[in-house]
Order: C-alpha cells, then sequence, then structure tokens
C-alpha cells in the first residue's frame, strides 16, 4: 500500500491542507486503512525533500500548510500507476508453509488441518459480505476494497480445495509404490 | 422449517453401494440461509433432493414445516413441493415454450389457482425480482442472469416457504452470481428458509451459516461471525 504515492493521486488535484489529505485519503480507500496525521507528514516531507511536493514559502509546519504537486510529482504519479506491482516470485504465505510443514510430520491429520483453516477464512467472508448487503449504502471506493478482500480469500480457498484433492489422489497413487524411485519433480521457487 | 436427522442414502447393493449421505443431521429456521459447501461428490446435491423430498433416505427422518416426510402420502408430498418448496438449479430448468411469466405461474396453476390470479402472483414475483418487462419473454429471449433469476421467481412465488438451490450460479459471472445470492438472501428474509449447495465460497458467504460436507458427512460448520465492523477496527495501517 503506497501512501507516498496515494497522496501524490491527491494532490495532482489541487493544493491541499495535509489534514485534509488525510481525510481524503481514507474516504477514497473506503475507510479500510485509517492513516495517522503524523504519518501523512512524514510522507510530504520526503515527498517535498524529493521535490516530488513544493509547499507555501515561509509557511510555518503545521495544518495551515497547503501542499501542491511538482511536474516531477505528475511524472512520478504516472509511472507508478502504470507500472504493475511485482507479482513475480511467490510471497512466502503462511498457509502454504503450514500445510507444507503438516504434509511432512507424522500423525498430522493433514485434511482437518485444512478444513480448520478453510472454515475461518469461510467465516472472514462471511463478514465481508455482510458489509456488501445493503448494497444502496456502498460506496464505490469501499465496494471495490470489500470485493477485493473477498476475491483474496476465495483464492485461499480455492487452493485449500485443490490441496485436499492432491492430497487425496497422492495417497491412492502412493498405495504400493516407492516414494523415493520414479521421477519427481523439484523446482527451487524464488521466494520473496 | 427444515430438520434432518440422522439422514443416510445409499445407492446400490453390495461391492457397489455407495453411501451419499451418512448420518447427516442439519436444521434451517424460518427466514435463514444456510450454504452446504463440498466438492462434487460430497453428497451435496444428494442432501437437496432429499430435503425437497424428490428422494427418500435410506434411513433418518426429514420434517419440513413441522411434518415428517415419511408420514406422508405419495399425493401430499407431491402437494407440499407444489405449495411449500421452490427448486432452482444449476441450469434453470425454465420450459422453452412457456414465457417467464407463465413458467413462474406454472407451479401455481398445477396447485388449482386460476389462471388468472396464478399470472397476477407470477408477475409481481417477477417484478421483486426487477423483471417486469421480461414477463412475456421466453427463455431464448433472456440472458442467462435473467433466466435465472426468472427460475428464482418461481421458487419463491405464492406462499412458499423452503427455497432449495444447487448451485444457483451455474455459469454465471460474478455479479450476476451476486444478484442470485442477493435475490436468495432477500427471500430469507421475508421468512422463507433457504438450503443453498455450492463448492463456491463467494456465494456461501451470503449465508447465515456455512456447513462442509465430506464424503456424506458433515464435518464442520461455521460459526455465527462477529459483526462486519470487527474487520475495520482490525485494518491494519497503510
Amino acid at each position: 500500500m503506497s501512501v507516498r504515492h496515494a497522496l501524490l493521486g491527491l494532490l495532482s488535484e489541487g493544493p491541499t491542507y495535509g489534514h485534509q489529505l488525510r481525510q481524503e485519503f481514507e474516504e477514497r480507500t473506503g475507510d479500510v486503512w485509517p492513516l495517522n496525521v503524523g504519518q501523512v507528514y512524514t510522507t510530504l516531507q520526503r515527498l517535498e525533500r524529493d521535490g516530488l511536493v513544493e509547499s507555501d514559502d515561509g509557511a510555518s509546519e503545521g495544518p495551515q500548510r497547503a501542499f501542491r504537486i511538482t511536474a516531477a510529482g505528475r511524472d512520478e504519479l504516472e509511472r507508478w500507476l502504470h507500472t504493475p506491482p511485482d507479482l513475480s516470485a511467490p510471497p512466502r504465505d503462511e498457509l502454504v508453509i503450514k500445510v507444507l510443514v503438516a504434509i511432512s510430520l507424522p500423525g498430522v491429520d493433514v485434511r482437518r488441518l485444512l478444513q480448520v483453516h478453510r472454515r475461518r477464512v469461510v467465516e472472514l467472508m462471511q463478514q465481508w459480505t455482510r458489509l456488501k448487503e445493503d448494497e444502496g449504502e456502498l460506496d464505490l471506493a469501499f465496494a471495490l476494497v470489500v470485493d477485493a478482500e473477498l476475491f483474496r480469500l476465495d483464492s485461499v480457498v480455492r487452493w485449500l480445495d485443490a490441496a485436499e484433492g492432491r492430497l487425496k489422489r497422492a495417497s491412492v497413487s502412493e498405495v504400493g509404490t516407492d516414494r523415493s524411485s520414479g521421477p519427481r519433480l523439484r523446482r527451487r521457487l524464488v521466494v520473496r | 422449517m427444515l430438520q434432518l436427522h440422522d439422514v443416510t442414502k445409499l445407492y446400490g447393493s453390495g461391492a457397489a453401494q455407495v453411501r451419499a449421505l451418512d448420518g447427516v443431521s442439519l436444521s434451517v429456521d424460518a427466514g435463514s440461509l444456510v450454504a452446504v459447501m463440498g466438492p462434487s461428490g460430497s453428497g451435496k446435491s444428494t442432501l437437496l433432493t432429499i430435503a425437497g423430498s424428490l428422494e427418500e433416505p435410506t434411513s433418518g427422518d426429514v420434517v419440513v414445516g413441522g411434518s415428517p416426510l415419511a408420514s406422508m402420502s405419495v399425493d401430499e408430498r407431491a402437494r407440499l413441493r407444489r405449495r411449500s418448496i421452490g427448486f432452482v438449479f444449476q441450469d434453470f430448468n425454465l420450459l422453452p415454450g412457456l414465457t417467464a411469466a407463465e413458467n413462474v405461474a406454472l407451479p401455481l396453476e398445477l396447485d388449482g389457482t386460476r389462471p388468472r390470479a396464478a399470472r397476477q402472483m407470477a408477475i409481481e414475483a417477477l417484478e421483486g425480482l426487477g423483471l417486469d418487462t421480461e414477463a412475456d419473454r421466453f427463455p431464448d429471449q433472456l440472458s442467462g442472469g435473467e433466466r435465472q433469476r426468472v427460475a428464482i421467481a418461481r421458487a419463491v412465488v405464492g406462499d412458499r416457504r423452503l427455497l432449495l438451490a444447487d448451485e444457483p450460479s451455474g455459469a454465471l459471472d460474478s455479479a450476476n452470481g451476486e444478484a442470485v445470492m442477493r435475490l436468495v438472501l432477500a427471500a430469507c428474509r421475508r421468512g422463507v428458509a433457504a438450503v443453498v449447495v455450492t463448492h463456491d465460497a463467494q456465494l456461501a458467504s451470503w449465508a447465515d451459516r456455512v456447513v462442509f460436507i465430506r464424503d456424506g458427512r458433515i464435518v464442520d460448520g461455521t460459526v455465527p461471525p462477529p459483526s462486519p465492523e470487527a474487520l475495520l477496527q482490525a485494518a491494519p495501517e497503510p
């Protein structure tokens, strides 16, 4: 989550005071990510240091100081918007690691473990879905954030389902075969 | 509204015998939406056909609206299905030779409602789902989302108290799938009890309670979630 670029985005609409930026940021992100005012000013100072925003000369530090975006700031905002986030390497996913550890340990009921996680994720999805129930009161930014969260959690459930299917097939094919023989797919992944 | 007590369903016999349901108990109150989640072959569709009296259990009891199905005659069960239970299937099951309104009115007419009154109730049900201008169109003149809404109108028309849906969003896209679940939930908020079986977690998450079925057994269920506001308080700072 780039507060830095989100603030540049807000400033691209016109000069704004720091405290207004905080309020606008929270509204535009559906009030899902609270931001403290100190964070706003620290970020603005860095943006100013880097020449991406400028403030009124001689104005005192604090809420009465207005900031505006510079030409370099606009270029940086444009570059950031069109640069895909780095999704190339799999993240170090705690749930995936838990399951990988579980299958290597004797005596762990992996199916049961998958179900414990599945239930917890579906419960979270129920909570997010409740927020969508009253469609008339749903603002666009908030709806987009809720959708993103639901798709993310949904992909976790799908992975758990796929893992369960894969484990089931593996346990069937393992009967009567020697695991140490035969080709096995091994690939080293670069993990962030 | 719906209770299943220790329901078992066996198909076939001897070595080929399949235990589709194995001691399933489930209770769905009026006004509540329960989702049954499981992979294909887990028994979730069998659970629905038995709850809707389309099939009989090998053992165990099914009670709909306080009446045990086992104590009913074949005719009484058929009447219960026409009057009190609505079904929604993945492939909509609309009759292609009837208009939307005629499809919705059909179960009422079969139950003896006069055609004019049945049509009026059908039109009202369609209006409630935003389909008032589609009433006289045939299924092949409707989009997939509209067809599924007609199927839902047919399932809730009249005084239906139990709605049973099998993968109701079928091949619909996510916006239409969400629309389908909003309609099911709206019916529940009016007092209908609903069971939706699905493998889709996004659909299931509209339910008040989600139960998980594996190999014919209910293995787990969600507990009522805390208020959604808790999510926002827990969101990390950016």
